[in-house]
């Protein structure tokens, strides 16, 4: 098994194509299934079938319905454009309705397309979402899958429909679009002081890069112990052969402590998926319950202070001869 | 593996591994703030030296005279500089023009030679010639423009030294040898023809206002025309929420925007001016931040007692695709330099340009003209009034 112990795929298992298990809709089981060399470089050689299933297939149409809702607004923002389209992708985007519109449903070119898109991503979401825990079900899994997905399924409602209704305007939610979503995120930021200072974002960030670290650490120590039979992983949590012993071992002395062969999936798992939680709950509390994050961190002794290095000026606004720059809206 | 093929591998990962660092651009930082909060400037090099380049100041013209006659007796018309000496205003008609219209030189502004059918006569090198015995002639839009640009110039380095400092500027500082300087804007054009889908709300199209990102790119119709009224701060002065800050995502989207457009137009990130930790907080800033509130009071004051007035005096050629006057931003004068010109002052070298002075009245002639006498011709109105006083159209 040492041919598993170098960082790329060297050793592919080939075996004749199967169908998967007899299901009763079969006219959902598309695809006649084939062996690829390529592709089992990175996963399995085996490609196809695809089962749909009717949550699929409905699935797939809301997403295909929002996709073009998307599109064709961005195509059309540069007049029906081909190569502009292709030109300006990266900055195009389908907005919200303005804050001043409230929850009311605006007119189509107004936020009104952005309200129908995302109505129809997130059903197609959630169709998603009961299709893997069915799958699972069907195929006598436990639905670890679907609830992690639905982790994330959690931040997404947070961003686009749950504070948007504690805040009382669609305009508070995101643009589909690559660009303008990034500068909205920057933007969401800045008007509520600094997410940097948000507690649950920064225990998002923690699950992120620990997921990160976590997935290397792991998969490092299991290829690295394949040439003992590391790679079976699971066989090894009940009967601790010496693979588990070494990678234990390994931990133990570079860091004292070490998971073990079970526990470690436990750690991957919960890390992923504290990832979203942790950040739809600091989102959730942005502009509803703390207006100002940094300043909330300094009321609570969060954000350190420093000297500033250079000379301070007051806020020119408050100087008394400045008052003649006043703007009144 | 043979350790032919090993050494191989070996060589080609640090060719590879070297090609990738040398393939960064030299960067030289400055650090601003406390140490290891960030508060740096990067900049590659390249750029550094395209700026030393592109922001180079044209030598003084040799001092002149200060005695002698005032210019208002020595010429005729002669509403804003008066109070010069003949000699100084001469030299400032020449620095004038080798810092607006070089090539064109005098006719640019003054009255041109004219033959018998009334066309403007020109040069072996095509250019248009200015008559000397018609200097005080406001015939042409641009020395009426000139004027109250001149009027612009000393109300800056007079009454804008919060943001010039003692530094100021000259018409040197936006022209750079154009007779329109390269950077200025206009209302942006309103989007026709899309009511069922499409709309995009002024933002996500690529943008040089706002630094190419997806921003709105109304922000100097919002923020910085004449009558712009918009608040630019967006970030609540309480931890809670407290119903005092109305701001919203979208309206913060604008304000980034115009910070996009300082962060441009200057050449520098958010942290020359702000402590990003807290954008909003005055007692953590640098005071370039400051400087850069009365830099932005001082264009909306520009913008509206200067530049928009000029609309009628223009001709249409001159004025934006929705028929407004051209308007000033921080780039206008900045051009991608934290200091215009990058800190060298112009002004020491040109100090009739420092303040706006009150115009002394003509020195009647010694004598009274004998009876019946013709009166002196072409004497203009006497002008009296201080800057800023309207342009006369």
């Amino acid at each position: 098994m040492a041919d598993y112990m170098n960082i790329f795929t060297q050793l592919q298992v080939a075996s004749p194509p199967h169908a998967g298990p007899p299901i009763p809709n079969k006219e959902f089981r598309a695809g006649r299934p084939f062996l690829s060399k390529l592709i089992g470089w990175f996963g399995n050689a085996q490609v196809g079938p695809v089962y749909l299933g009717t949550l699929g297939v409905f699935s797939l149409i809301c997403g295909f319905i929002a996709f073009e809702i998307i599109g064709l607004n961005m195509w059309a923002s540069v007049n029906w454009s081909l190569s502009e389209f292709i030109r300006q992708l990266p900055w195009l985007a389908l907005e919200p309705p303005a804050p001043s519109n409230g929850l009311a449903f605006p007119k189509l070119n107004e936020g009104g397309w952005w309200l129908m898109a995302g109505f129809f991503l997130t059903l197609a979401i959630i169709l998603w979402w009961v299709r893997t825990y069915r799958r699972a079900r069907a195929h006598g899994m436990g639905t670890h899958v679907a609830w992690a997905f639905a982790a994330a399924i959690w931040l997404y409602l947070v961003l686009g429909f749950f504070r948007p209704l504690l805040m009382g305007s669609w305009g508070e939610a995101v643009p589909f679009g690559i660009f303008p979503h990034l500068d909205w995120t920057a933007a969401l930021s800045i008007r509520y002081g600094n997410l940097f200072y948000n507690p649950f974002h920064a225990l998002s960030i923690v699950f992120l890069y620990g997921s990160t670290l976590l997935f290397a650490m792991h998969g490092a120590t299991v290829l690295a112990l394949s040439h003992l039979g590391g790679e079976r992983e699971v066989g090894q949590i009940v009967d601790r052969g010496t693979a588990a012993e070494r990678g234990a071992l390994f931990w133990r002395w570079t860091m004292g402590f070490n998971a073990t062969f079970e526990s470690i999936h436990r750690w991957a798992w919960w890390f992923a998926v504290l990832c979203p939680l942790t950040g739809g709950i600091g989102i959730l509390l942005t502009g509803t319950a703390v207006d100002n994050w940094y300043l909330w961190a300094v009321k609570h002794d969060f954000a350190p202070s420093y000297a500033a290095a250079y000379q301070v000026l007051p806020d020119p606004a408050t100087l008394p001869e400045n008052s003649k720059f006043e703007v009144k809206p | 593996m043979s350790p032919f093929l090993k050494a191989s591998g070996v060589f080609v990962a640090l060719l590879l591994t070297s090609g990738v660092v040398l393939a960064f651009e030299r960067t030289s930082s400055f650090q601003m703030g406390h140490p290891g909060v960030g508060m740096d400037l990067v900049q590659t090099n390249k750029e550094l030296e395209a700026k030393v380049q592109a922001n180079k100041v044209p030598a003084a013209l040799p001092a002149a005279s200060s005695d002698g006659q005032l210019a208002v007796d020595a010429y005729k018309n002669v509403q804003v500089l008066g109070h010069l000496s003949s000699g100084d205003f001469t030299r400032l008609m020449t620095a004038i023009t080798t810092w607006v219209a070089p090539e064109q030189g005098c006719a640019y502004c003054h009255a041109p030679v004219k033959d018998a059918n009334g066309n403007p006569e020109k040069d072996e090198d095509g250019y248009i010639i200015a008559d000397t015995n018609n200097l005080h002639s406001d015939e042409l839009y641009a020395k009426r423009v000139a004027r109250r640009m001149l009027q612009m110039t000393m109300q800056i380095n007079g009454e804008w030294q919060p943001h010039v400092k003692a530094t100021g500027v000259t018409c040197y500082t936006c022209h750079r040898g154009n007779p329109v300087p390269q950077y200025i804007w206009f209302n942006g054009t309103p989007v026709e023809g899309r009511p069922m889908i499409g709309s995009n709300g002024s933002q996500n199209g690529p943008s040089l206002k706002v630094g190419l990102a997806s921003l709105p790119s109304d922000s100097f119709e919002t923020y910085l025309r004449g009558d712009a009224t918009a608040n630019i701060r967006v970030i609540s002065k309480s931890a809670l929420p407290d119903e005092a800050n109305v701001a919203t995502v979208k309206s913060t989207e604008q304000t980034y925007g115009l910070m996009m457009h300082m962060s441009t137009s200057l050449g520098v990130n958010c942290t020359y001016c702000h402590n990003s930790r807290s954008m909003a907080e005055w007692s953590t800033s640098p005071p370039t931040r400051n400087t850069a509130w009365y830099g932005i009071r001082m264009v909306r004051e520009l913008n509206r007692e200067y530049l928009e007035p000029l609309h009628d005096t223009y001709p249409a050629n001159r004025l934006g695709p929705t028929g407004d006057a051209p308007k000033a931003n921080c780039t206008t004068c900045h051009q991608g330099a934290f200091k215009p010109l990058l800190g060298v002052s112009m002004l020491k070298d040109y100090q009739v340009l420092a303040a706006a002075k009150t115009q002394p009245a003509k020195t009647p002639p010694p004598e009274p003209a004998p009876e019946g006498a013709p009166a002196p011709e072409g004497a203009p109105a006497p002008e009296g009034a201080a800057p800023p006083a309207p342009a006369t159209p």
